[in-house]
């Protein structure tokens, strides 16, 4: 399979940054940029990696299912991560989750029917000294609250 | 040798090369530190936790599997922050864990139910409902039943380290991580069953044997792999009369754990239902059942007929009888029936290696060698397929010791994954290729060569040449393929050989002149199957046939003798490096006799004195008669392997025109191969997958 230049291009030098032999460690930056390309890490998307890092799809699809900020899905177009782990908890990152489940009307994983938004409650995203904390596709949303939280869902709504 | 250095552990005074790991420093004081990934030969993994200990001046407990010793540590495994770290441990790998011993396939020799007794608690404070996960099957030899998993790596870490396989891996986290073939849902891989041996629990289970037995119910014999030529100790489980496993937990042997799936789980040829299991002697134009007697008065009949008129007689040893029986064999033929034409497949130039050392015994590799030789080159052979064990040696001498590696082949071989050159030629182009690597070769401290069937006559004489041009200390492994194919050289089934590479005065037929003599009169075949692959000229010809099955030549035959496995039996065989070693027979099959016992019998009915035929005073003639074969019997006695060490093979023509490699894959094996359903009924059968390797 191939990616748009720019892609390709990167991957060259991602590939090189490594010392001989650790072609592997260009696995996850690799995994994130080609998701966003392509939408979601698909099988095929699996292989191709595999086959540029040298390691087998098996290897690849370990860290697909560890880290969750990889999905096999296409997630919505804006992609709702909402902290729940403990630093968050304590500051009611839990209920932001619930609020922005009540609002967008899906769970945990799920996907707006119009592909506008999907919602996943994530462990600690490094973000504790500020928490509660939101991650929106890459973009941070620190000390959030519950109006916070419904201004951010509502311009979102509105960017076209 | 770098200082040792000195530390304490439990107040007792020990020392250890630096590098040690304080889990082993232990070991050899006998303090035990439970551990459940932590697996000597395998990387360090750091994941169970269950090696705590309280070292002196650190600030918490440190894990002994990946701590190195220093001097002056004071390291203590007996305290009660230690016992109570051991307790939790278990706590929380029992989280999720079934509490269903009795009715799991481990049970008994578990390593969590052992630890839990000897470290755990009796009561869990966990009172969640457990994570349950239905189980899975990967292949028909693996299986796996997630919620016993502990995630100890021990099966993923043996299959991409140990076999290079890479097809166990663990994916998602936490509580729900759990272990995943490499296909999806299911494996493609060796299907050796290493991954479920070393699974310390009830995790991986084998199809084969699960839920057939509980360990403390089954014999445990340690006998010899039947199939190919590297010759590793199998330990079979046996009970009522029947194998149920094969594995090599105690580390006994050349290969020390290591097996293949036929050495492993292939013993079910042995109870095939179509096992031969009476004599058949042919009447009105079939094979009808008879008594032993008259099956034998019959053949004695014949064979006294054809060496009174002085007829010609032919006789085929086979690639997997022991020692004691190809001996008495050529002795049957020579002495006993007066002829010279006794041959067997030939699968690789042994003859032609031993003359071309004209004598340097010490220029034979072993097993042990693999392990440990700086450097090693493989030609015109695909180890992973061919010589699985060997692959693996080289492989951790690798991972241990960073050995190079070169390999000349005519396809990609698993070895290309971390040899420092691979040469692709096609068949012949070989010691071309060879030579051009003496530069690289030159500057290796030492070098072993292993060579395949394809370099034979004067390939092999050009091959020690090169050798010896290099001016390091060069060994030298010539492949053959089967049990005991290089034992069939070393007792003398070959017409221009006697015993121990001396050469015979009356040479008879090779066996393929013996197939094509229009005149022959007699052909005797034991554990052979020649009229697979080509036709007996000579249509009167009298045919005798020792075997386990109706092989294609035994249904030519006259008279059909159903011979004993070498799972049945005792005796010797020799691996392709030489190396003796004993068989033990494992169980009996109703019907059957073993060869040499059915040679004795033979002799008896037509008055010959050749001798007893039992494998211990047989076994004492080789040793007493057969150059190379002076063996110290201690070693053999104690289930050691014993180095032979032939003298020079005589100045005889080479025949690189009768050696006809097998080109068996992992999956297939000759006859016995054919009869083992558990190898037809895997994926991979019959070697496909890796099509276009080696040779
Ligand atoms: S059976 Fe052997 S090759 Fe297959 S997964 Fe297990 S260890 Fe790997
Ligand atoms: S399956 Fe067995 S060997 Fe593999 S990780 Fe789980 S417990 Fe360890
Ligand atoms: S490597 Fe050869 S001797 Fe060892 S188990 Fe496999 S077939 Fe048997
Ligand atoms: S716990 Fe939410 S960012 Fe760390
Ligand atoms: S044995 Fe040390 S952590 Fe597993």
């Amino acid at each position: 399979m191939t990616f748009s230049p720019d892609l390709e291009a990167r991957f060259a030098r991602l590939l090189e940054s490594y010392p001989p032999g650790r072609r592997r460690s260009a696995l996850i930056p690799m995994l994130m940029y080609a998701q966003d390309e392509v939408g979601a890490v698909t099988g095929e998307v699996v292989e191709e990696v595999a086959r540029r890092c040298g390691v087998t799809p098996l290897q690849v699809d370990e860290v697909v299912s560890y880290y969750s900020m990889l999905h096999r899905q296409p997630q919505g177009k804006y992609h709702v991560q909402v902290c729940t782990n403990i630093s968050c908890l304590l500051r009611g990152g839990d209920k932001l989750y619930e609020q922005a489940s009540r609002k967008l009307g899906i769970g945990h994983k799920e996907t707006t029917a119009d592909g506008r938004f999907s919602l996943e409650e994530v462990e600690c995203i490094g973000a504790c000294s500020w928490a509660p904390a939101i991650q929106v596709n890459y973009d941070f949303h620190h000390d959030m609250t519950p109006e916070k939280l419904d201004k951010l869902l509502a311009s979102l709504e509105k960017i076209q | 040798m770098a200082e040792l250095v000195h530390l304490t552990i439990d107040g007792r005074p020990v020392e250890a090369a630096p590098g040690t790991l304080v889990i082993d420093a232990a070991k050899k004081l006998g303090i035990e530190i439970p551990a459940f990934c932590y697996y000597e030969g395998l990387s360090l993994q750091a994941a169970c936790r269950m090696c705590l200990v309280e070292v002196e001046r650190a600030p918490k407990l440190l894990t002994a599997c990946t701590l190195p010793v220093a001097e002056g540590m004071v390291v203590r495994t007996a305290t009660p922050a230690v016992a109570q770290a051991r307790k939790s441990m278990l706590e929380l790998l029992l989280t999720n864990h079934p509490l269903d011993c009795p009715v799991c396939d481990k049970g008994g020799e578990c390593e969590l139910q052992d630890m839990a007794f000897r470290y755990g608690v009796g009561e869990s404070r966990f009172a969640e409902t457990k994570v349950h996960v239905p189980e899975k099957q990967f292949s028909p030899v693996v299986f796996f039943d997630a919620p016993r998993c502990i995630l100890c790596y021990r099966c993923v870490r043996i299959c991409n380290e140990g076999l290079g396989v890479n097809a166990l891996g663990v994916v998602n986290r936490g509580a729900v991580s759990e272990i995943a073939p490499n296909r999806g849902d299911h494996l493609e891989c060796d299907e050796c069953g290493a991954c479920i041996d070393i699974c310390p629990v009830g995790a991986l289970t084998s199809g084969i044997y699960r839920y057939h037995a509980r360990p403390w119910e089954m014999e445990h014999v340690g006998t010899i792999c039947t199939f190919c030529s590297n010759g590793c100790k199998t330990t079979l489980g046996v009970r009522g009369n029947r194998i149920l496993r094969g594995n090599n937990r105690d580390r006994s042997g050349v290969n020390g754990e290591f097996l293949c799936i036929k050495g492993r789980y292939a013993f079910d040829f042995l109870h095939h239902p179509e096992r031969l299991q009476s004599p058949l002697v042919r009447s009105g134009g079939e094979l009808r059942p008879v008594s032993w007697v008259q099956a034998l008065g019959a053949v004695a009949e014949r064979f006294l007929e054809a060496r009174a008129r002085g007829g010609r007689i032919g006789v085929v040893g086979s690639n997997r009888t022991t020692n004691e029986e190809n001996y008495f064999l050529q002795k049957f033929a020579r002495q006993g029936l007066g002829t010279g034409s006794i041959d067997h497949r030939r699968t690789g130039d042994v003859p032609a290696l031993l003359s071309a050392l004209a004598g340097r015994g010490d220029a034979l590799a072993t097993v042990a060698d693999l392990y440990t030789t700086k450097a090693a080159l493989v030609v015109a052979s695909d180890l992973a397929q061919q010589h699985p064990l060997f692959a693996f040696q080289l492989r951790a001498n690798w991972r241990h010791h960073h050995a190079r590696v070169y390999t000349v082949t005519r396809g990609p071989v698993r070895e290309d994954q971390y040899s420092v050159q691979a040469l692709r030629v096609p068949p012949g182009g070989e010691l071309e290729a060879v030579e051009s690597l003496a530069p690289a070769l030159r500057k290796e401290p030492e070098l072993v060569i292993l060579f395949g069937g394809g370099i034979r006559g004067a390939a092999v004489q050009r091959l020690v040449a090169f050798g010896d041009s290099l001016g390091i200390p060069v060994k030298y492994v010539c492949l053959v393929d089967y049990s005991n194919s290089r034992g069939a050289f070393d007792m003398g089934l070959a017409p221009e050989l006697l015993p121990g590479y001396q050469p015979a005065p009356n040479p008879g037929l090779t066996l393929a002149e013996m197939l094509a003599a229009p005149d022959l009169d007699v052909l005797w075949v034991v554990g052979a199957n020649p009229l697979r692959e080509a036709s007996l000229a000579a249509e009167k010809a009298f045919v005798v046939v020792q075997d386990l099955f109706l092989t294609e030549t035994a249904a030519r035959a006259d008279v059909v003798l159903p011979a004993a496995s070498a799972y049945e039996k005792a005796g010797t065989v020799t691996n392709t490096c030489g190396e003796v070693q004993r068989l033990r027979p494992a169980l009996k099959v109703m019907g059957v006799k073993s060869d040499l016992e059915i040679f004795g019998l033979l002799a008896r009915a037509m008055r010959l004195e050749l001798g007893g035929a039992r494998p211990e005073p047989v076994f004492e003639e080789i040793r007493a008669n057969v150059p190379g074969y002076g063996v110290p019997a201690a070693v053999l006695a104690t289930g050691g392997a014993a180095q032979t060490c032939p003298a020079a093979a005589p100045e005889i023509p080479p025949r690189p025109d009768l050696v006809r490699p097998a080109s068996d894959t992992l999956f297939t094996s000759g006859t016995l191969g054919r009869y083992s359903k558990v190898l037809s009924s895997v994926l991979e059968f019959p070697g496909e997958l890796y099509k276009g390797a080696g040779e």
